[in-house]
């Protein structure tokens, strides 16, 4: 039986929510506790372990019960390792739980419930996009000092781009940015096809926050190390702060915010797209 | 930091991070064991230029980056971060007075 009620909430301006009162089913209790966003969610559970689950994919276990996805699947990762920093992201709450640190079980839930119903073709596109818009393909015409600093900075990663993939990107300091040719698209395209959905999330991710493909690519390819990546992505910021000085609960937070997510992403692709064995080879003398 | 990347001193900064995590009883938590069990069976290899190790040690680093940096972004949310508004009633508790009650509730509430 359902109880319909009607509740005002006034944090939210005035927008009246239909809210239905499940009873107390296991199912929806996980369900529910992402949805209560303003209010403080206690941490509920004592201890925090993974388990294989049928199809040998891995699930985890708060106390007795399951880990559930926001929209009330079961929540599983097909490599154990992932299982292991989800499970710790978990641990690391005390008291209260905070979301905004759990950038590992954040991404896991995106792929796994797929709210947008994106398609792998959908998002590849919208990756290659983001190729005509670059961060490194834009440059500046002056201060000469940001200007020698992003030739001395992006060249070297342009140039690794180009020859790695054997594509022609060019920079530009003109408004509309740089001409890319459609074999480049193509090859691109042909590459991230090879990825599987879970990385193509994982990609998405990385490159919203860098605002770059090319540092992505970069990164996943284990050209560029996180730290390296951020910075370079924050050059002009960086130059000013530089000039200007720093201010630690903007520009920090901002690194550090940037660095927790940008990690996170090449982890979640990473751990989705290897898969280990080892190979014991015997000493021959 | 170039000092950082030999993987002895990733190793020890990741069990660091677990420490600051999960209290004394880090050494029981899966997380400790997986890394151990990860950097013992990496370490040796025949080639000079392993992949897979390189691969490893990379992962290893953007891991340990997770961590240092979701601490430090913690720590300065809680340093900087506005704390949202009071409640009613801890706004009318303020100045010395209390909410009214009705018991029935509210009109619409139930």
């Amino acid at each position: 039986m359902f109880k319909s009620v009607i509740r005002l909430q006034s944090r939210l301006g005035g927008v009246i929510t239909f809210c239905k009162v499940f009873p107390r089913h296991e199912l929806f209790r996980n369900a529910m506790k992402y949805s209560t966003a303003s209010a403080e969610r206690k941490r509920f559970y004592q201890d925090v372990s993974i388990s294989q689950g049928e199809g040998g994919l891995y699930e985890v276990n708060l106390d007795r019960k399951k880990l559930k996805t926001p929209s009330g699947k079961l929540f599983t990762v097909p490599n154990e390792a992932l299982a292991i920093a989800v499970a710790t992201e978990w641990d690391a709450q005390k008291d209260s739980i905070r979301f905004y640190t759990m950038h590992l079980t954040t991404l896991c839930n995106t792929a796994l419930d797929n709210p947008t119903q994106r398609s792998k073709e959908q998002m590849i596109s919208a990756a290659l996009k983001f190729l005509e818009t670059d961060t490194i393909c834009y440059r500046v015409d002056e201060p000469p000092g940001l200007v020698e600093l992003q030739r001395n900075e992006w060249d070297p990663v342009l140039h690794w781009i180009e020859s790695r993939y054997n594509v022609t990107i060019g920079s530009s300091s003109s408004i509309l940015g740089p001409e890319i040719p459609e074999g480049t698209k193509e090859t691109f395209r042909q590459h991230l096809g090879s990825f599987s959905l879970w990385s193509l999330t994982g990609l998405e991710f990385v490159i919203t926050q860098l605002k770059s493909l090319i540092l992505s690519l970069g990164m996943l390819d284990r050209h560029l190390s996180v730290e390296r990546a951020v910075l370079l992505s924050r050059l002009e910021e960086e130059y000013q702060i530089r000039h200007w000085g720093n201010v630690e609960w903007a520009h920090d937070y901002d690194m550090y915010e940037l660095r927790a997510r940008t990690a996170a992403g090449a982890l979640f692709v990473h751990l989705s797209s290897e898969s280990s064995t080892i190979k014991h080879k015997l000493m021959q003398d | 930091m170039a000092s950082l990347s030999s993987p002895l001193r990733v190793c020890r900064g990741i069990l660091k991070e677990l420490r600051t995590i999960q209290g004394p009883s880090y050494k029981q938590s899966l997380a400790y064991n997986y890394v151990i069990d990860q950097f013992r069976k990496n370490k040796v290899t025949g080639e000079r230029y392993c992949r897979a190790q390189q691969e490893a040690h990379h992962a290893s680093l953007t891991y340990l980056c997770l961590l240092t940096s979701t601490r430090n972004h913690l720590a300065l949310y809680n340093l900087y971060h506005g704390k949202g508004e009071r409640s009613p009633e801890e706004v009318a508790g303020l100045v010395g007075l209390r909410l009214p009650t009705q018991p029935g509730g509210k009109g619409w509430e139930k």
